[in-house]
């Protein structure tokens, strides 16, 4: 699906969302019962640097000082942040974090965030979109990874043949929505066959009250023990014991 | 005798020491208790397959103890362990920790976060990943139930990708000479987008772009220590009682002041041209100077000294 098409079928009773510079958007669109959907995001897989970042931030955090409950959706196909020497002089981890601290912000007052991941969404890019939202979506053809396995191999030293072969066994590493849905990174795919706007309201009333992702990835045995450890963790910090 | 034993450990290189040394000699004699230790043998499932050894704490030890008295959490990253990376484990440990503090006032209202690491493991990528994402998620409900999450950077592998963005998270970050944060790491920049846009062959280039001091005098880290595990102690003691609230006036403030960091040096290609335009007296000194010396500019530059995280 085309971002134009993505947004017809989220917003049959209409949106209106702007192009900015830098591969941004932002807007609004409308649900069937005549409530607002804010709409913020990055397309054209384009990188994520400073100067994409700070309107995106500024617009959150406009929409938790002008109070209410409307639902945020990022909608994102980032091929993740921006490699430049110029914007890690300028403290790009800052910047990044910036936006993940805003999103997750507007989540504690209220606005469910939602992620919808039609293109790309890689590494720091990810953390600061994606991955920051209550409850993260795909779209078939989504590619969300943390790295490619090309530069996999290289940074690793691994043959990428001996990557493929082993990624056919886990989850764990591989890019892709498979992988990161088994891992509870996605919580769902939805059906481009099926209006957005229905799965886009049912995943509104179902919203996690806390952040079940670990759970989920032990669930479908992407990540078998994390939720466990942190569980355990926690329990011997909080001085309770097991049996 | 004790005094002097404690003493002599404070003076300790930080960049130097494994994390298991710098928790025993940055807290107080004894004072330490490690959850999930080495003795319950909670190693990555993962990296068997990479034919890779695993370690009993997956290079992260969590636990809690004090600091000159004062209750705190710590957690401590092994960067000489797989660069200190991001896991399943290793990073489940470090949610579990935070998740605790975040629900139990009873808990220390402060966490020390001992960062030395370059990121997300690759050969567990989405767990390292998700985990980043969820200790972020987790520092930020911690704050926001009054816990000061202080981070400590001064290790061999710095702060990048996930740590990076882990320790911007934080109420505050103290940082060494030595120490260094990022995002995409240097070698990884120059792989993608060639020498000329980043030698990472060269020290001066990458210290002047990663490093302790740049990061101090741009706003990037709230304070400067000098590598010792007393100067560590005393920023943390320091911090743990300035830490911002986290609500929407902090974050108003950041973005009022990463937006003015982008307008004033956003046309800056060097390091020393930053400094320059910040107002420091004599930019090409900064790498040479000692660290008193340093001090003294930074106290100098405006901005430097700020709640907004």
């Amino acid at each position: 699906m085309t971002l134009d098409e993505i947004l017809d079928s989220l917003f049959p009773a209409g949106h209106v969302i702007a192009r900015h510079a830098d591969h941004l958007f932002l807007g609004t669109g409308k649900r069937a019962d005549g409530g607002t959907v804010e709409v913020i995001g990055i397309t054209d897989g384009e990188a994520l640097g400073i100067t994409g970042i700070l309107p995106l931030a500024d617009r959150v955090l406009d929409i938790i000082a002008a109070g209410g409950t409307a639902p945020i959706l990022v909608v994102v196909d980032t091929q993740g942040q921006l490699m430049s020497r110029h914007d890690e002089m300028l403290g790009l981890n800052e910047y990044l974090a910036h936006l993940a601290k805003c999103l997750l912000l507007a989540s504690r007052s209220g606005h469910p965030t939602v992620g919808l991941n039609y293109g790309k969404a890689a590494a720091g890019a990810f953390l600061a979109t994606a991955g920051a939202t209550d409850i993260l979506i795909g779209l078939p053809g989504a590619e969300p990874a943390v790295m490619d396995l090309p530069s996999m191999a290289r940074v690793t030293k691994l043959p990428q043949a001996k990557l493929e072969e082993l990624s056919k066994t886990t989850p764990v590493f591989a890019p892709g929505l498979a992988s990161m849905t088994a891992v509870g990174a996605v919580s769902e795919v939805w059906d481009p066959a099926k209006p957005l706007a229905d799965q886009f309201e049912a995943t509104l009333a179902a919203m996690p009250a806390h952040d079940v992702r670990d759970t989920l990835g032990a669930a479908r045995g992407g990540r078998p023990v994390a939720a466990q450890i942190a569980r355990r963790v926690a329990d011997q910090a909080c001085g309770v014991h097991h049996a | 005798m004790t005094d002097m034993r404690h003493i002599e450990a404070g003076s300790v290189s930080w960049f130097l020491s494994t994390a298991r040394e710098r928790l025993t000699r940055l807290l107080d004699q004894g004072s330490f208790t490690e959850f999930l230790p080495p003795t319950e043998r909670v190693q990555s499932p993962h990296l068997a397959l990479f034919d890779l050894p695993a370690a009993f704490d997956d290079g992260m030890i969590v636990g809690r103890g004090r600091l000159e008295g004062r209750d705190v959490l710590v957690a401590g990253q092994e960067g000489q362990f797989m660069g200190g990376t991001f896991a399943e484990v290793s990073g489940a440990k470090l949610v579990g920790l935070l998740r605790a503090a975040r629900d139990d006032a009873k808990l220390p209202r402060t966490v020390l976060l001992l960062l030395d690491s370059g990121g997300v493991r690759l050969q567990e990528a989405n767990a390292g990943e998700l985990a980043v994402a969820e200790v972020m998620r987790a520092i930020v409900e911690a704050r926001a139930a009054g816990v000061a999450v202080i981070a400590l950077v001064g290790g061999r592998a710095g702060a990048f990708g996930g740590a990076g963005l882990t320790a911007a998270t934080c109420s505050a970050i103290a940082i060494s000479e030595q120490g260094r944060t990022g995002v995409t790491g240097p070698e990884v920049i120059e792989t993608n987008k060639g020498v000329e846009e980043f030698d990472s062959q060269d020290k001066a280039l990458v210290w002047s772009v990663t490093g302790g001091r740049t990061r101090r005098l741009i706003g990037g880290a709230d304070a400067y220590v000098d590598d010792s595990i007393a100067g560590f102690r005393g920023a943390a003691l320091a911090l743990m009682d300035r830490a911002p609230t986290f609500d929407l006036a902090t974050l108003k403030a950041e973005q009022a002041r990463l937006a003015v960091r982008a307008e004033r040096l956003g046309a800056c290609n060097a390091s020393t041209e930053m400094w320059a335009t910040l107002g420091v007296p004599d930019p090409q000194a900064i790498g040479n100077m000692d660290d008193n010396a340093f001090r003294a500019v930074v106290a100098g530059v405006e901005g430097t000294d700020h709640d907004a995280r």
